[in-house]
Order: structure tokens, then C-alpha cells, then sequence
């Protein structure tokens, strides 16, 4: 495997956008998340806050269409990936799935080695020349900077990693796929500091290529990395805005109390 | 490449949805062959007739059932009568009073019970039991009795229901919340009291769903009572007397089966009343056990 | 008062567990007792010889040969069946779902079945088939006892897999089919618990065998051949009026609870490894 081969990210499209117009969600008759409708600006980082039962998580599920699994949950609106609904007639929900890259709050190592975790991607999507995929596998472990780490073991079982790297891989599994977009779910709530650090910086160098949506459990998280800020409470979305002006002058009072530590 | 995938996906649902249609459905299957297997001597004879009748003279034509629904019957009540008390008694301990190590210990012992062949059962029962009864047990109540028996068959049954009784009686403890017996253990009530008015009063539909299916095992079973229970058709009259359940009946006279008219037919329709039978009250029970599982968690 | 009535019955508790614990140990002490003299190399390397019943040379070879076939072949009947199955409950159906709940149901009355009515069902189904009292006769009664057992055990433990690993697998992009083939990896352990117990099960049972597999004191060739079993061969070796036959019953008895014994174990140690898994 020679590593002096230009090895440079594939680039996704350019025009990456995601348009959300009037969405309902509910959850057996329960109005989880009430008329929505945002833009999300492309190649941000943009963090959804807001206290625990609020429906972050649902919103970042209807973006990959992980609710159609559910039979319990409907879903009104629609929501346009790359000027697309993808609730529309006629969506493959492999392709939508394909374009978004998870992270969950959990880390999940497939049971496999951690070769076969990120390469597992790219070959249910077509690539089976040895070639290519090594490539892919190398390129995204070093992406994540989990190359060196692993090298020698890269064909042993991944459920021997840290939690740390055990993040990092399911990263780099997700960015194998190539995706335009990355969701995290609360993606270092179950880290130690120093890998919420590691998984922090990556998320800033992607957003270079890819349009980044986190669900963050702490405000300081979303003060360090974020770039646009939403705020949820109860299903709504009560403000949103650049981070900085989101910090310094919230315009809601509810945003202020928010903030301010009055309910978490 | 991407039709590919998907017909494979859409391929291997419609595949699974077929097996678990035929699932369900082999029920009526075994059901339906059964009965009409059955027919023919049910068209010949009176179903009431061969229900009721003791007379068991198959050269003659003479098919009555009555001495073989009993004797199943009356095997499996003692089995209940023997096992209850124990299974009852050791799924308290085992839940209430036993310590960790003593629970992990039983479990094994559980499981082996119940992993042990019915034949093994029938060795031990032809060994222990049944010189046990002749012996020892009968000659203080009848005049002669040799062993194979009611009696012997019911003991025999009962150790192998004892382990599935454990069982279901220990999950259906597990399922009362910890907050209500924690309820009673704090007003002052010992765990006695607490096992008493809390656990048992709760788990009574439990217990009875338990009994009804252990007695569903029972009725089934062949081997271990075949080789204990004397195999006489008559209508016991005690206990120490000989009995012919009907399990023991089909497998018994497998042989005869082809040889005469309506033979088959009979056997199959003890194959038949059995299946209703043990159908029924495991329908039954399991529901009631489900009902009871989906009260405590919502 | 109340502690007398209590410490009475803790007695009584502790006289019952410890009767049901003598009795498997008197049980299984029995058994070897009568039977370990018995146990010779040739009962296990040998097929009965003519008059083996009566009491001359042979062993049980012909069983053991006959039941591993059995129960191998409907271990792979079954399994095809049980592993669709049980993902299709658990993977492809909502969690509430009613058709999920009447399959479960449906398992449950087929578990309760005894084993004597599959056989008669398994008889009335090779006429109907045209297959003779053989191997493939036993073959399809067993594993017509042995799926509800074997799915109701894979069923229980799948259940119990987290959602992490399916949802990860779906946000790749995988098809429902492709998460399976994944999972099923993950469920091994499991699977393995599943099959220990229905062998268990099926290897010891007469009832099953009685009218569908035949009984030959040589090793069937074909799925034609009539196949002799463990059970039975205790059974008819039982029958016998000459002592030593009997004694060696007791030996078959001991080869067939020790296999019984070895797979309960395994069974043991593998679901306990499988818990150690997750986390």
C-alpha cells in the first residue's frame, strides 16, 4: 500500500443544502417537533441545543430517514437535501441514508476488525476491487488520525479499541461512505475529555467539505466548535443565529433563561 | 447495482414472510390432518359412544376411550398434586429467601432436570418407583398391587414437570415490581408476611397459568409414563392400580395400526383428542401468562 | 408467632429444594450405578450383533450413528427455518407489532405440543409423502419438534440485542437484508445456545421416532433406510429377560445422558459468554 499517492479527499458536490419547510413530527399522536422550517447553512458546523426531552434527537432522525422504522411516527413536511424532499414519492431512502454520515451518542463498532468496520460502507455501496478499498480504509483511518494508532492491528477486532477510538472509527466508517453531510447525536457525551478534544478538531477540519449538524448536550461544546447555533425547546425552534451573536445577544427571553442556567 | 441490492432485500422479505405465514398456519395444518385422519372412525362410531365407552376390543370392532382419557387424566392430576406443593415451595425459597450462590446453584440443577430424556425418567421410575409402591407403599392400603400403576406414573411425571413448573413460577415472581414487596417489607412486615400477602396473592393467575401448562406436559408425555403405568385398559379404580393414558396407547399400538380396519383411525384420533386438548389449555394459559407480563411493564 | 410460622416453612422450603436436588442426583446416580459396569468400548464402537438382544456380542453403535444423523438432519431443516424466522419477527416487523405477537403466539401452543402428536402428525405426513419408516422420516418429526424450541431460544436472546448496532448499520445505507447477514454475526453466541438445547431436546426423545424412523440394527445408508436411535434402543434392550441385556440398557442410558449433559453445559457456557459481551 504505497502512501505517497495522492490521496486527497473525494470532494462531494458543492451545492450541498438542506431546507426544511413546515415539518411535524409525531410520535403515537404525541406533537414531538411543531411546524419546523430552517435553512441549514452549508459547510458550518451548526448546533441544535436545548434541554433533554426537547426533540433534538428526532430532528436529527428525520435527516436520515431513521424513523421509517417506526411505525409510531408520522411525519408532515418536508424536508429538501440537495433541492430534493426526501419524503417525497419515489426517494430511495438508501441513497438519502447514503448522503448522511452518523454519529451516534454511543459508539457501535460493527463486529468485525477495524479494516472490515470502515471498509464495510463502501463495499455494500459497490466498490470490490482490493485496491480501492485499501485505499479508502487507509485514507479515512488517517483522516481520523487513527492510522498510526492502529496500523499494526488494523486486521484484529475493533471491539478492542478505546471508546475514544472506538468513536473515531465510527467516524471514519461513516466519512468511508461519502457522504455530503455528518449528523452527531450527543457523539462525545460518552468520551473522556481528551477524545471529546480529538472528535472536537475533526469536526472543524470537516466542515471544509462537509455541511455539519450536532446535537450537543453542553453549552460550551457548542460554544467552541459551532459556527450557527439552534435553540429547541419543547419542539420548536425558539431562536437561532451565528454563535457568537447567539452567545452575546440572545433576542428570546426564554434563550436568556436558557443560558443563563434557569432550567437545563 | 442498485437493483441488485434491492432485489435481493425485497426477495429475502417476501421469503420470511412466507415462512412465518406458515408458521401460523402449521397449526391448522397438524389440527386438520390429525382430524381427518380421525374421521373415519368417528363416522363409523357414536362420538359420544367412543367417548364414553370402556369398551376397548379393537378385533371387534369395540373402540371406547373412556378408560384412557381417565387414566390420562387421573396420571397427570397426581403428577400436579405432587409437583405443586414442591415447585411452589422451592420458587419461594429460591426467590425470597435463597442467597446468590444458592440461586446460581439451582439453576443448573433446573435446567439438568429438565434436559434429562423421558426415557431416562422411565429407567429410573421401572427401578425405584414402581418396587417402591409394590413393596412398601401399596401393601399398607390394597392387597396386591405391582408397582405399575396410577401412583408410579404420577411420581414420575411429577419430578419431570417439577422443573418447569420452577421456572415459569420463578419469572412470574420476577415480574411483581420490587417496589411493591419493598412496599410491604417496610411497613414492618416480614418476608414471610410479605411472601404471603404480596407475592403469591399477586402471582395466583400465575400459578394457575403454570399448572395448567406443566398439566398440558403431562398429558403429553409418553415415554416416561408408558414404562411405569402398568398399560391396561380399564378405569382405574385407585390409585395402585394399572392405567393406560393416551400417549401410551399410540405408542404402544403403532404396530396394530395397518393390521385392522379403523385402528389407525382410532389412534389418530387419540392423536387428535390429545392435540385439542393440549392446544387448549396451552392457549389459554400462555395468554394469561402474556397478560401478566404486558400488566407489569406497560 | 409470625416467626415460628415463618421458620417452619423455611424448613419445609428447604426440604423441598433439597428433595428435588437428591432426586435428580439419585436419578442420574442410579442410572450410572447399573449401567457404568456395563460400559464397554465395544458397546460404543460396535452395531448389535445377531441375538444382541438376547444377550450376546455387539453395541449400540447403530443408535448413535442412527440418532447423530437424525438429529443432524433436522438441525439443518430447522435452522433454515428458525434464523429467517425469528430476524423477520425481530428486525423486519415494528416492535408492537400485531403479526409479531401471533407468530410468538403461535410458537408458544407449538412448543406445548407433545411429542407423540408430531409423531402421529409425521406418520400421517410420510403416507401422505410416500416415505417409509427412515432416516428422512425421523429426520422431518424431529425437526418438527425441535423448531419451536429452537426458535423460541434464539427468539429470546435476540430480543435482547441493543438497537445500536442495526440502526448504525442502517444509517450506512445497508439494506435490511445486508443488516441481517451483520447482526447474525453478533448473534452467534446465541444461535449456538439455540441449537445445543434443540439437540437436546431431540436426541432423547422415543416418541418422535417411534413410527416415522424405523429400527435397523445396522447404520442407514440413505435417507431411505430405516435408522435406529438411542431412546429406542434402550427401550427395546430394556424389554429383554436376560439380565446382562438390561444392565446394558443402563450403559446406552449413561452414553445418552452423558451426551445430554455435555450440550446442557455448553449450552451454559455459551449463553453466560454471550452475556459477557454486552456491555
Amino acid at each position: 500500500m504505497k502512501m505517497n499517492e495522492a490521496i486527497t479527499l473525494r470532494k462531494p458536490i458543492t451545492n450541498q443544502s438542506i431546507r426544511i419547510e413546515n415539518l411535524d413530527v409525531y410520535i403515537e399522536d404525541q406533537h414531538i417537533l411543531k411546524d419546523i422550517s430552517l435553512t441549514i447553512p452549508e459547510k458550518n458546523i451548526t448546533c441544535i441545543i436545548g434541554p433533554s426531552g426537547c426533540g433534538k434527537s428526532t430532528f436529527l432522525k428525520t435527516l436520515n430517514r431513521m424513523h421509517d422504522e417506526s411505525p409510531e411516527v408520522k411525519i408532515n413536511g418536508k424536508v429538501f437535501v440537495d433541492d430534493e424532499n426526501i419524503y417525497g414519492p419515489n426517494v430511495n431512502v438508501i441513497d438519502t441514508r447514503k448522503k448522511m454520515g452518523l454519529l451516534a451518542q454511543r459508539p457501535c463498532p460493527l463486529p468485525m476488525s477495524i479494516f472490515d468496520n470502515v471498509a464495510y460502507g463502501p463495499r455494500i455501496h459497490g466498490i470490490k476491487k482490493r485496491k480501492a478499498v485499501n485505499q479508502t480504509v487507509i485514507q479515512y483511518l488517517q483522516y481520523v488520525g487513527l492510522w498510526d494508532e492502529v496500523r499494526d492491528r488494523v486486521r484484529t477486532s475493533a471491539t478492542r479499541l478505546s471508546i475514544g477510538q472506538q468513536q473515531r472509527l465510527c467516524l471514519a466508517r461513516g466519512l468511508a461512505i461519502e457522504p455530503e453531510y455528518i449528523l452527531g447525536d450527543e457523539a462525545t457525551s460518552a468520551l473522556d475529555p481528551l477524545s471529546t478534544k480529538k472528535i472536537e478538531e475533526l469536526f472543524v477540519k470537516l466542515k471544509e467539505k462537509y455541511t455539519i449538524i450536532l446535537v450537543t448536550h453542553t453549552l460550551r461544546q457548542a460554544r467552541r466548535i459551532a459556527d450557527h447555533i439552534i435553540f429547541m425547546y419543547l419542539g420548536k425552534i425558539i431562536e437561532s443565529g451565528p454563535t457568537e451573536e447567539f452567545f452575546n445577544n440572545p433576542k428570546k427571553q426564554l434563550t436568556r433563561d436558557y443560558l443563563s442556567g434557569s432550567f437545563s | 447495482m442498485h437493483s441488485l441490492r434491492a432485489a435481493k432485500d425485497k426477495t429475502a422479505r417476501y421469503l420470511m414472510l412466507g415462512i412465518a405465514i406458515f408458521t401460523i398456519l402449521f397449526l391448522l395444518v397438524i389440527g386438520l390432518s390429525l382430524f381427518f385422519k380421525a374421521l373415519p372412525i368417528m363416522r363409523e362410531k357414536n362420538l359420544w359412544v367412543l367417548l364414553t365407552s370402556s369398551d376397548w376390543k379393537p378385533f371387534k370392532g369395540d373402540f371406547g376411550f373412556l378408560p384412557f382419557i381417565l387414566s390420562t387424566f387421573y396420571v397427570s392430576l397426581i403428577a400436579i398434586f405432587i409437583a405443586l406443593p414442591f415447585s411452589i415451595l422451592t420458587s419461594i425459597y429460591l426467590n425470597s429467601y435463597a442467597s446468590k450462590n444458592v440461586r446460581r446453584f439451582f439453576e443448573p440443577v433446573v435446567d439438568l432436570l429438565s434436559g434429562i430424556p423421558p426415557i431416562i425418567y422411565g429407567v429410573w421410575g421401572t427401578l425405584t418407583i414402581v418396587p417402591l409402591i409394590a413393596n412398601k407403599i401399596a401393601p399398607r392400603f390394597v392387597e396386591f398391587s405391582t408397582g405399575y400403576t396410577v401412583l408410579a406414573g404420577g411420581v414420575v411425571l411429577a419430578v419431570m414437570i417439577i422443573p418447569l413448573l420452577i421456572s415459569i413460577m420463578l419469572e412470574v415472581f420476577r415480574s411483581i415490581p420490587k417496589e411493591m414487596t419493598d412496599a410491604s417489607l417496610s411497613m414492618g412486615a416480614t418476608k414471610w408476611q410479605t411472601v404471603k400477602k404480596v407475592i403469591l396473592r399477586k402471582s395466583i393467575s400465575g400459578i394457575i397459568a403454570a399448572t395448567v401448562l406443566a398439566l398440558s406436559r403431562a398429558f403429553g408425555e409418553t415415554m416416561a409414563v408408558l414404562m411405569v403405568c402398568g398399560n391396561i385398559a380399564q378405569i382405574p379404580h385407585s390409585i395402585f392400580d394399572a392405567c393406560y393414558p393416551l400417549p401410551a396407547l399410540i405408542a404402544n399400538n403403532y404396530g396394530e395400526m395397518l393390521s385392522m380396519p379403523n385402528y389407525e383411525s382410532a389412534l389418530m384420533f387419540s392423536a387428535f383428542l390429545l392435540f385439542i386438548i393440549v392446544v387448549l389449555f396451552n392457549g389459554l394459559s400462555r395468554f394469561t401468562l402474556n397478560q401478566i407480563e404486558r400488566r407489569y411493564q406497560f | 408467632m409470625k416467626h415460628l410460622e415463618e421458620k417452619i416453612f423455611k424448613i419445609i422450603m428447604i426440604c423441598a429444594a433439597m428433595l428435588i436436588l437428591g432426586v435428580l442426583v439419585y436419578i442420574i446416580a442410579t442410572v450410572f450405578y447399573r449401567g457404568l459396569p456395563a460400559l464397554t468400548l465395544d458397546m460404543i464402537t460396535k452395531l448389535p450383533g445377531g441375538g444382541f438382544y438376547l444377550g450376546k456380542e455387539g453395541g449400540v453403535l447403530n443408535a448413535i450413528v442412527g440418532s447423530v444423523y437424525i438429529i443432524i438432519g433436522s438441525l439443518v431443516i430447522s435452522i433454515l427455518i428458525s434464523v429467517p424466522l425469528v430476524m423477520y419477527i425481530n428486525f423486519y416487523l415494528p416492535a408492537k407489532s400485531v403479526f409479531a405477537s401471533l407468530i410468538r403466539f403461535s410458537l408458544d401452543i407449538l412448543f406445548g405440543i407433545p411429542s407423540i402428536v408430531y409423531g402421529a402428525f409425521g406418520f400421517a405426513l410420510m403416507i401422505f409423502l410416500g416415505v417409509r419408516a427412515s432416516l428422512l422420516g425421523g429426520i422431518l418429526t424431529v425437526a418438527m419438534l425441535i423448531m419451536p424450541i429452537m426458535m423460541r431460544s434464539f427468539d429470546e436472546i435476540t430480543r435482547l440485542l441493543s438497537r445500536d448496532l442495526p440502526d448504525a448499520l442502517l444509517s450506512l445505507g445497508a439494506t435490511k437484508y445486508e443488516m441481517v447477514k451483520v447482526i447474525l454475526k453478533q448473534l452467534m453466541p446465541g444461535l449456538v445456545t439455540a441449537i445445543l438445547l434443540a439437540i437436546g431436546r431431540g436426541i432423547g426423545d422415543a416418541a418422535t421416532v417411534l413410527f416415522t424412523a424405523g429400527y435397523t440394527d445396522n447404520i442407514p445408508a440413505s435417507l431411505n433406510q430405516p435408522a435406529a436411535t438411542l431412546p429406542l434402543s434402550i427401550f427395546f434392550q430394556l424389554g429383554s429377560p436376560v439380565e446382562e441385556v438390561q444392565n446394558r440398557a443402563y450403559a446406552s442410558a449413561i452414553i445418552l445422558t452423558v451426551i445430554i449433559l455435555i450440550l446442557s453445559f455448553s449450552a451454559r457456557y455459551f449463553s453466560s459468554k454471550f452475556s459477557k459481551h454486552k456491555i
